[in-house]
């Protein structure tokens, strides 16, 4: 593994090393690029991953405090943690259930598509489909994607067959073992999926993919990454030209750091990566970076989800088997009769008995409640995962109230939720109730939401019109050059599917453009 | 151990009060524990708030089968947060004291009852979130539940019955993929 020198000013520096980050990493050292990687929290491995629920969550988590207003379920259920994020090595893709299907091409031109919605502030992507979908196959070959690439998919669990039969009653097609980036049978030099059910405590056979030990540790064996971890970065600063010329980040020891840069590429999640370019504010930019335009921390989305959960007369034991191998994709279609505009998945999933009350249940209390939970064993659920409209005042701010360890704001989330996302939400809660019943439920159960957000999304996104968002067609701030984003904060909309194998195809974009503008000396 | 000591080590820990119980004869967990008697130093609440309060947590998750151990464990949690925290500890003791003494005492129709009156207070949902997330993590729970936990030390599921439900039929081979290994 590479060092470098803190005032050696021909590396790029990426902050954030989950999905965009790490993949982003990567591609630029095997490319010949050197790169420091910055990291927030520490490195953890198969061997360490705990596998005790609750210790798991705290293990990869983002656990500092956060604020939140708005009317969304999340303000009243979860007010200092809205929106969850991971703080390892990783990112997310530590965590993620791994469900990895791809953005339609009607979705990636949502102005257009659904029209002047009020309220919203859609815009279409810069991006045309069919140059996304080359990504998307690049993408899905590297993760090792089921049912893509030539990979079978992973066979029925018990759960997924409650849902399969519920989806056939319910009058779907589309229905399957799903798209996971979860290794089928074994290869990449990682095993296959030996079914523990335990991928969101980190996946410890490695079966499913995460940066943590594919990108991260192939760009290190290029001899050109260099990777600091528990180093918080704080501020991007920039020279007189207006060019970003380093990286400022608090080490492991609170000492703070500055690391000079050719470019900087910002992968901190859609909470994380506004509030750095909002906290480095300057005389030349009074804003925040990359922020002319007042749009950094704008736009953001989360996803309609919601969790139904029911009990059947027989045991289902759905904590036996991959967590969320299971994809209905009937209603990912953009259909207005539905009463909405957008489309939704609906997705397996799987509790642990400690986590179930929380995420899914986190309502209610007595005589009722008990006899549900009573039932575990005879448990399926099911969520939607749908496209939620943006809106300018759904935002990103720095937090007036509460401070994190170095005595800097924190991000504040603003959500009022749009009665498109209400509309589709509710028409999801019918539909998972009616498979539910088509599979013979006794008794079903809603979330009424989810009690924090995990698809963060839209805070820095790409635009053709510089004042309508942060970026360009490949990341790079519309008003600094060698400033880049390379995570979800740049999604023109959210679209139904769930963000990661996008983050990572566009990440796999952005690096050949990077590395084309510094052939270019561009950066 | 004499007397002294004792009192040297309740010192020490500045044990405020004490929850003890019986694990029940036919409890899973009575197999496994070298005693089925258990006993809970309190590092904020007396025995008698120890004792509402684990009153209150089976009022609010009502399993009948289930042993007051995990309910102590509720309530140990509870405690962890007061001895920690005075705001947290000043919540509770207002909010039992509002509770009165006849609480623990009452019927379940009289505690849900009593319960229902202050819901929307911030004791009650602080302690019922508190009750969510720590009661169904506890290994009685698991064994009550009949939830197997953590597989990768005992291979996955794979071979041990992640697709062993026969009530529904069969996903067909083109919505579903194979058994890893049977075909490379």
């Amino acid at each position: 593994m590479a060092k470098f020198e803190f005032d050696d000013d021909g590396v790029v520096v990426i902050i954030g090393s989950g999905a965009g980050g790490g993949t982003l990493a990567h591609e630029l050292t095997r490319r010949g690029i050197r790169v420091v990687l910055l990291e927030a929290g520490k490195r953890e491995s198969l061997a360490s991953f705990s596998q005790v629920p609750n210790e798991a969550f705290a293990q990869l988590s983002w656990l500092d405090p956060r604020t939140s207003s708005g009317d969304w379920a999340p303000a009243k259920t979860n007010p200092g943690l809205p929106a969850w994020l991971a703080k390892t090595v990783g990112g997310t893709t530590t965590h993620w259930g791994a469900v990895t299907p791809r953005i339609q091409p009607w979705e990636t031109r949502a102005r257009t598509t659904y029209g002047d919605v009020k309220g919203t502030s859609l815009i279409d992507w810069p991006i045309a489909h069919e140059e996304l979908l080359k990504y998307y196959g690049l993408a899905e070959e590297r993760m090792c994607v089921t049912r893509r690439a030539g990979n079978p998919g992973l066979p029925a669990s018990n759960n997924f067959k409650v849902m399969h039969a519920g989806a056939k009653k319910a009058g779907y097609s589309r229905v399957h073992s799903g798209y996971v980036a979860i290794n089928s049978r074994a290869q990449d030099g990682r095993g296959f999926c030996i079914q523990q059910g335990f991928c969101v405590q980190g996946c410890k056979i490695g079966a499913k993919w995460s940066t943590l030990y594919t990108e991260i540790p192939r760009a290190e064996a290029t001899g050109r990454l260099d990777l600091r971890i528990q180093s918080m970065a704080t501020r991007i600063e920039h020279g007189s030209d207006g060019r970003v010329n380093a990286v400022v980040y608090r080490d492991a020891s609170g000492a703070e750091q500055r690391q000079k840069a050719r470019a900087a590429c910002v992968a901190g999640n859609a909470l994380e990566t506004p509030r750095l370019l909002l906290l480095s504010e300057s005389g030349k930019f009074p804003h925040g970076l990359a922020n002319s335009s007042d749009q950094v921390g704008r736009n953001y989305c989360h996803h309609v989800l919601n969790f139904t959960v029911a009990t059947f007369e027989k045991p289902v034991c759905m904590w036996r088997g991959t967590s969320q191998a299971g994809l209905v994709e009937d209603e990912a279609v953009n259909d207005p009769k539905r009463g909405f505009a957008g489309g939704y998945f609906i997705e397996l999933v799987n509790f642990d008995l400690g986590s179930l009350p929380l995420a899914a249940m986190p309502y209610g209390w007595g005589r009722d409640y008990a006899s549900f939970m009573d039932g575990y064993r005879n448990m399926s659920a099911i969520m939607i995962v749908g496209e939620d409209l943006p809106r300018p005042d759904n935002r990103i701010t720095l937090s007036k109230s509460a401070k994190d360890a170095h005595g800097l704001p924190v991000a504040h989330v603003h959500v009022d939720e749009h009665s498109n996302d209400i509309a589709m939400r509710e028409h999801g809660q019918r539909q998972c109730r009616r498979m539910m019943e088509g599979a013979g439920a006794k008794r079903v159960v809603h979330s009424e939401g989810s009690p924090f957000a995990t698809h963060n999304l839209g805070t820095a996104r790409m635009c053709a019109d510089p004042r309508d968002g942060v970026t360009n067609a490949w990341g790079q701030s519309h008003d600094i050059r060698n400033l880049f984003i390379s995570d979800g904060s740049v999604f023109s909309s959210a679209a139904a599917a769930n963000p990661t194998l996008t983050i990572v195809a566009l990440a796999l974009r952005q690096a050949e453009h990077i590395s084309r503008e510094m052939t270019a000396r561009n950066i | 151990m004499s007397s002294m000591d004792v009192a040297d080590r309740r010192g020490f820990l500045k044990v405020t009060g004490i929850l003890t119980g019986y694990l029940a004869a036919g409890s899973p967990l009575a197999l496994l524990a070298p005693s089925r008697a258990w006993a809970l130093d309190l590092a904020a609440f007396s025995s008698q708030q120890g004792a509402t309060l684990l009153t209150m947590a089976r009022t609010i998750l009502p399993h009948d089968g289930l042993d007051d151990a995990a309910y102590a464990a509720v309530v140990h949690s509870a405690d962890a947060d007061a001895a920690r925290d005075a705001a947290a500890r000043k919540l509770y003791s207002d909010g039992i004291a509002s509770l009165g003494a006849g609480f623990a005492n009452g019927s379940e129709d009289q505690r849900v009852a009593a319960l229902k009156k202050i819901e929307p207070s911030a004791f009650f949902q602080q302690f019922r979130v508190k009750a969510l997330s720590v009661l169904y993590s506890t290994p009685f729970a698991y064994a009550h539940f009949g939830y197997e936990g953590e597989a990768f030390s005992k291979g996955g599921y794979l071979t041990r019955g992640f697709n062993d439900l026969r009530w529904l039929p069969e996903v067909p081979p083109g919505d579903a993929g194979p058994m890893p290994g049977a075909t490379s």
